[in-house]
Parts: structure tokens; C-alpha cells; sequence
């Protein structure tokens, strides 16, 4: 474990780290372009230079390994000069559009220029002219004239995403990245080509020119794209006109967690959000008189709903009422459910899995067959298996022993076909609460808007039985209400039900009933989410 | 707190000579406005004001060069907004009275340009901020109009479509680019 010596600061770091992660682990940043992290070091920026004592030269920090005794100097004239000299070097060519270039205010290069250079430019000829606006796929725009050829790019395609499509063309300030004749990328994970992008070369078209950077206010959140649960970052605004009307998310970006996602987001995930602000956003609770719904308000649809539920279970008993949740739900979510069906009311049919609901299509990174993120959650708090299976359901319904079903962001329809929408249409009382319009949802009587995962506090239980949180960053659409806050009052209105103000109660409630979850709070789970201890022939 | 007052004069404290001497200067002044307005009328010493008063709407006071009035959008020669859309004046307002929504140019060399551009005049506070934050020589608010009353909320609102069709007052344009003439000078983008 060699010890050295930077800016008369020491410190001790494992064999073979570089100069620049041992200055991090410091506190001091030290400037880079190519330096990545996750990807291979190629030395294309000269950025990081910093002074070594005794070294005849300045050396590159990224790809120098530290050794023992070793002084380094990050701050000295020399050093700001080389700094200064390479910026001047990287933006002879830049056409300085940052009014126009979506990285304005998080661009690697704006940010070092005001730190480390602030001077005009001493480059009196014309500016090399590159390509602008170049195609390179579904979701990607390339402007090559902003481009520092760091090269970030081209190694994340074929280390990373594991597809050699993209390269660095021609040679001097004529060089530029594009892909290879006739190719396009095509991987999953192209989205990440706009996040380590370090200045505004690569775009995504999803958000190309919707909103400034500087505009959007960011939360913690997971990816709720598939069972992976990739850390996440959901960027929004509070300001209504901001961008296309009426959007309030823009976008989400990965956030670092060495255990699930590494500091990657697939492309599934990273633009399934659009459902939130959707034009089929359920936003007033609504009842179905004859052939249309009827928008309605929450004391109206709870009465109508528990007098409904009260009815069958007097009538027929608990077992006419079949419930399919969705395992888009958070635990607290679904806790609260199970508080509600199996404690108060009764009811053992509870079934989140659809036959097929673990269908989609994987891939070998990060993206999950299963494209829910609370599978596991759902699981464990025992929401299947414990009465009649989902599809059983259905022929129940069919045939007229369930008389009541409760529809938690389900779609049998989708997941089922024909044979449950025959089946739905049959049934007594069908109540759909969810956050969007769907197949079902058209054959329902009762509508109660819920909200959706940036809407509500919660967590989400991954396929390795990793609980990670989710934080509210938006109030929910219109009148929607958390799933569990409809639950409480529901559960008001039917018998003894806990008072639940926050989610962090539900959760305080579920970690004293429910095992893998003993003993947990909020805070311990923390930023980046904690293993729970599984049940043996779980794991 | 104390109040000093003020001990009256002998001559002040018989009031007769203070009436008499605030009579005499009420009616030099309304001789003086009468005599001239009567001379204007009959087109004798038109040099010479009369009363101060500003007969507004009929006359107006000059306007300052710096003088922030309604504004408008430079345009380039083809007679399209001059406005890339960065939404630099619509962060720096701080009564957020400016909507505007980008979109694509099919012109890669503009590349941004606004799809809508919306000054709601009824928040506006005439601060000039966004004049200022124009990075390519877009915004002004030059045309030394105030804002005319409308009778709904719509007619407040003031799009691109016609705040691109104003002109700057003479004397007064603060852009070094008249609408619709010339290329560019002074603006960083080269647009």
C-alpha cells in the first residue's frame, strides 16, 4: 500500500491506482475528459496533468499509477498553465453555441473554462466546420463541431454495450467521431452515450430542446423499468410552462451504485417515464353511469367503493372478492393492501402474478426479463399463493363466484386476453385503481387515480432482494393519491384501520409484521438501498 | 420626537400682508398662462411656453434613449425571428413572464429556434433583464410603445409572430443590426 503526497496532503491508496482516484479520494477534483471511471484509460485529453516532483515532465493523472513516496503538485502555475494552454487547444474549434447546446450547465468544458481558463480567444482564423445534427440512431444526435474527441464514447459503445459501431474519423482538427458506414448504434444503452458525454456532442433526441439543464430540479428515484431497480436520478420541473405543456419529467440519469447498475441506465428504463404525465393519466376519481364515466370526487367513489365491498363480502362472504395488484406498487403500497384485503376484510384471493408478467425481453447488462420493480417486494409480503391464482380468478368471475374484483394497476387484459375481458365485463363490481388508462380500466365501474413513482415516498424490493427508496418529487397529477393513502381511507370506511399519515408509517408497521423486513427503517436503507436477509430457498 | 414651531413676525401675525402676498402670486402666474395661451392661440410667441402642464395624448414628453418600452424581436433577412430559443430571457425574468417552446430547425446551421414565443405583458415588470441576456441579439425592448390595453387576457399576450413585426423607435434602436437588413455583427453564435 504505497503512501504519497498530494498538495501536502497524505494519503495511503491500494497498489496500482492512479494519481487522479487517489486525488479524489482527497476531496481534490483534478480536471479530466477521458477519464472515465468505468471504461478503459486511453490518455486522449491531456486535461489531467499534474506535477510529479522529480519527473522531468508533467504527467497524466489518470493513467499514472501512484507510487510510494510520491509528491504531487495538482495546483501549481505550471500546472494551471498547462490547463489553461489545453483549453485554449480544445476550444480553438468549439463553435461556443452554448445558448443553443443542451449540456449548457453541466458541459465539462463551461465548467473548466470558468475555473481554470477565463480567457478570450487568441485564434483569429476560421473555424474548422464539422458536421451538425448528424443521425447515429433511434434515440442520438451528434454535433461533431462541439466534440473534444475524448473518445468516451467509442469505448463505452464496444466495452460497455458491446457493439463496435462507432469510431474516430479523419485525423488533426479534422477528426471526428461518426459511425461506421451503414451502421447505426443499435444497443440498449445508448442513452449513456449523453450522460458521459463530457461536453454537448451527443444529445438524446427524448430530450433535445425540450428544457435548459439549469430548469430542472432532480430527485433520488429507481428505475421502475424492469426488476433490476437501477439507481436513478429523475429530472423535473416545478414550473408548469416550462418545456411542452403540461410535461413535468424530462428525464431520468443514472446514478452510481456499485452493487446493482454500476453508473449505467438502459434505454427501457431510462425513457419509460413519459407514462407520468401521459394524455392517459387517470386524474379524477370517476364512476361508470351505463356507457360512460362520470367524473366524480374521492368521498363519493370511497362510499360507493366500500359500500360495494361491504355488500359481496355480506352477501357472498370474502371469498367474491379477487384482487390483483401490480407489482409496479411499492411495498408500502402493497402492505397496505394486504392490511386492508387480508385483516380487515378478510380476503385470501390476492394474486400479482399474471401469467406472462415476467415475458419481456433481457439482456445480459442490466435489464431484466421482468419488467417490474417490485416482484421480489411483492413476494415476500406474501401477495400470491395464498388463495386462487390470478387466472383462476378469472374463470371465477367468469362463472360468477367472484362477484367483486379490485384491480391495483393490473391489466389482465393485456396479460391475459380476450378470456378476461370477457371475464371483466362479466363482473359485479369492478374497481380499477391505477395511474393510467387501460384495456381493463375501460371495463371498470369505479376509477380511483393513483399516483405514479415520483408521486409518492416508498420502496422497491430488486430481484436480488435489494430495498431501495424512492422519493416523492412531484405532487401526484390532478386529485391521484398514493396507492396506500387510497388504502387507508378506504380502510377507514370498512373497519379498524391504522391512521397512516406518511409512507414511512406503513413502512414502521411492515417492519414489525413482516420478516425480511424486520428491524429496517428509512434511514437505514439510505441512498443506496440495503440487502435484506431472505427467508432460505428464497434467495 | 420634537416639534420646533415656528414664533410668527408681527407683520406675519396680523395674516393681511401674507394673503395679500399669496394672492399676488396666484394671479401673476394666471395672468402670465393666460397671456400666453391667448398669444398661442393667436400665433404670437409660440417660443415662449405657457403653463408646464403636458398636453398628453396631443404632446409627449421625449423619451430617454435607455427608455424601456414594449418589446420586439430582431429579425434576421428573411424576416424570421432572430430568437434561437435558449431561454437565456426566459431564466434571467423574475416575474417568469416569458414561455417559450424549442424545436428543430430544419436548417442545421440555426439547429434551435422557437416554436412558440409568448411575452405575457400582464406580469411583465418592464425590469429589461431579458434585453440584456439576449445572446444573439434578439430582444429588445426599443420600440418606445407602452403596452396597449386589451380587453381579454389574449390580447396581453404578445407572440413572436408579432413582436417580430415591430420596429425600433428612431433615435432610440439599441440593437447594432436594424430588422431584416445586413448580416450579423455583433452576435457571438454567427447566426
Amino acid at each position: 500500500m504505497p503512501t504519497l503526497t498530494i498538495d501536502d496532503q497524505q494519503v495511503t491508496v491500494d497498489q496500482g491506482t492512479t494519481i487522479l482516484d487517489a486525488a479524489k479520494k482527497l476531496g481534490i477534483s483534478i480536471p479530466h475528459f477521458c477519464y472515465h471511471p468505468r471504461l478503459t484509460k486511453v490518455d486522449a485529453c491531456r486535461m489531467c496533468l499534474v506535477e510529479v516532483k522529480d519527473a522531468p515532465k508533467l504527467v497524466t493523472s489518470c493513467s499514472n499509477a501512484v507510487r510510494d513516496n510520491m509528491v504531487v503538485f495538482t495546483g501549481t502555475p505550471k500546472v494551471e498553465e498547462a490547463r489553461k494552454s489545453i483549453l485554449e487547444f480544445i476550444l480553438i474549434n468549439h463553435p461556443l453555441d452554448c445558448p443553443i447546446c443542451d449540456k449548457a450547465g453541466e458541459c465539462k468544458l463551461q465548467d473548466y473554462y470558468f475555473r481554470h481558463s477565463r480567457q478570450p480567444s487568441r485564434f483569429k482564423d476560421y473555424k474548422v466546420k464539422k458536421h451538425k445534427v448528424v443521425d447515429l440512431g433511434a434515440t442520438m444526435v451528434l454535433d461533431s463541431e462541439r466534440c473534444v474527441v475524448c473518445s468516451r464514447c467509442v469505448r463505452f459503445c464496444k466495452e460497455v454495450a458491446g457493439e463496435e459501431n462507432l469510431g474516430i474519423f479523419n485525423r488533426g482538427d479534422h477528426s471526428e467521431i461518426g459511425t461506421y458506414p451503414g451502421k447505426k448504434i443499435e444497443h440498449n444503452y445508448q442513452g449513456n452515450l449523453a450522460d458521459i458525454c463530457p461536453v454537448g456532442a451527443l444529445t438524446a433526441k427524448d430530450f433535445r430542446f425540450k428544457c435548459r439543464s439549469w430548469l430542472l430540479c432532480k430527485v433520488d428515484t429507481i428505475c421502475p423499468g424492469c426488476s433490476n431497480g437501477c439507481n436513478a436520478v429523475v429530472h423535473f420541473t416545478l414550473r408548469s410552462f416550462d418545456g411542452i405543456k403540461g410535461q413535468r419529467v424530462f428525464r431520468l440519469t443514472p446514478r452510481e451504485n456499485n452493487d446493482v447498475n454500476k453508473i449505467w441506465l438502459c434505454d427501457v428504463g431510462r425513457w419509460g417515464y413519459s407514462f407520468i404525465d401521459s394524455i392517459d393519466r387517470l386524474t379524477t376519481p370517476a364512476l361508470k353511469k351505463g356507457e360512460d364515466f362520470v367524473k366524480s370526487d374521492w368521498d363519493t367513489v370511497l362510499r360507493e367503493t366500500a359500500s360495494g365491498l361491504k355488500t359481496v363480502v355480506e352477501r357472498y362472504g370474502p371469498s367474491a372478492i379477487g384482487v390483483i395488484p401490480s407489482p409496479h406498487l411499492t411495498n408500502e403500497d402493497l402492505y397496505a393492501l394486504k392490511c386492508l384485503f387480508s385483516c380487515v376484510l378478510k380476503v385470501t384471493n390476492i394474486d400479482f402474478k399474471l401469467p406472462g408478467l415476467d415475458k419481456g425481453e433481457g439482456d445480459k447488462l442490466l435489464l431484466k426479463a421482468d419488467r417490474h420493480p417490485n416482484t421480489r417486494g411483492a413476494e415476500l409480503l406474501g401477495l400470491s399463493g395464498t388463495g386462487l391464482s390470478a387466472e383462476a380468478m378469472m374463470e371465477k368471475v367468469k362463472t360468477g363466484e367472484i362477484k367483486a374484483l379490485y384491480l391495483v394497476g393490473s391489466d389482465p387484459v393485456k396479460y391475459i386476453g380476450e378470456k378476461a375481458e370477457e371475464a371483466l365485463s362479466r363482473a359485479e363490481l369492478l374497481i380499477f385503481q391505477g395511474t393510467n388508462f387501460n384495456a381493463s380500466c375501460k371495463l371498470a365501474h369505479v376509477i380511483l387515480p393513483g399516483a405514479t413513482f415520483v408521486e409518492k415516498e416508498g420502496t422497491f424490493t430488486n430481484y436480488q432482494g435489494r430495498l431501495q427508496r424512492i422519493n416523492k418529487a412531484l405532487e401526484p397529477l390532478g386529485e391521484a393519491q398514493a396507492d396506500w393513502e387510497i388504502f387507508t381511507r378506504l380502510g377507514k370506511r370498512l373497519g379498524s384501520y391504522p391512521s397512516y399519515k406518511y409512507a414511512e408509517e406503513v413502512f414502521k408497521d411492515m417492519a414489525r409484521e413482516v420478516a425480511p423486513f424486520t428491524g429496517l427503517s428509512y434511514q437505514k436503507i439510505g441512498p443506496q438501498g440495503i440487502k435484506l436477509t431472505l427467508p432460505e430457498g428464497k434467495s | 420626537m420634537k416639534i420646533v414651531g415656528h414664533n410668527l413676525t408681527t407683520k406675519e401675525s396680523f395674516y393681511f400682508f401674507e394673503i395679500a402676498k399669496g394672492l399676488w402670486i396666484t394671479s401673476r402666474h394666471f395672468i402670465y398662462n393666460m397671456y400666453f395661451h391667448i398669444a398661442h392661440l393667436l400665433g404670437k410667441y409660440p417660443e415662449v411656453p405657457a403653463a408646464v402642464t403636458v398636453q398628453y395624448p396631443e404632446e409627449k414628453v421625449p423619451l430617454s434613449r435607455r427608455w424601456r418600452g414594449r418589446h420586439r424581436i430582431n429579425a434576421r433577412p428573411d424576416g424570421s425571428p432572430r430568437c434561437v430559443a435558449c431561454m437565456l430571457c426566459e431564466t434571467v425574468c423574475p416575474v417568469q413572464c416569458i414561455h417559450i417552446v424549442a424545436g428543430e430547425h430544419p436548417d442545421p446551421a440555426i439547429e434551435k429556434y422557437p416554436v412558440s414565443f409568448e411575452i405575457d405583458v400582464t406580469r411583465c415588470c418592464w425590469c429589461g433583464m431579458c434585453e440584456e441576456a439576449c445572446p444573439v441579439d434578439a430582444l429588445y425592448m426599443d420600440t418606445g410603445k407602452s403596452p396597449e390595453p386589451g380587453f381579454s387576457r389574449e390580447d396581453l399576450l404578445y407572440r413572436k409572430e408579432q413582436l417580430v413585426k415591430e420596429m425600433p423607435l428612431p433615435g432610440c434602436q439599441r440593437s447594432l443590426n436594424a430588422p431584416g437588413q445586413g448580416p450579423m455583427e455583433a452576435n457571438p453564435l454567427g447566426l
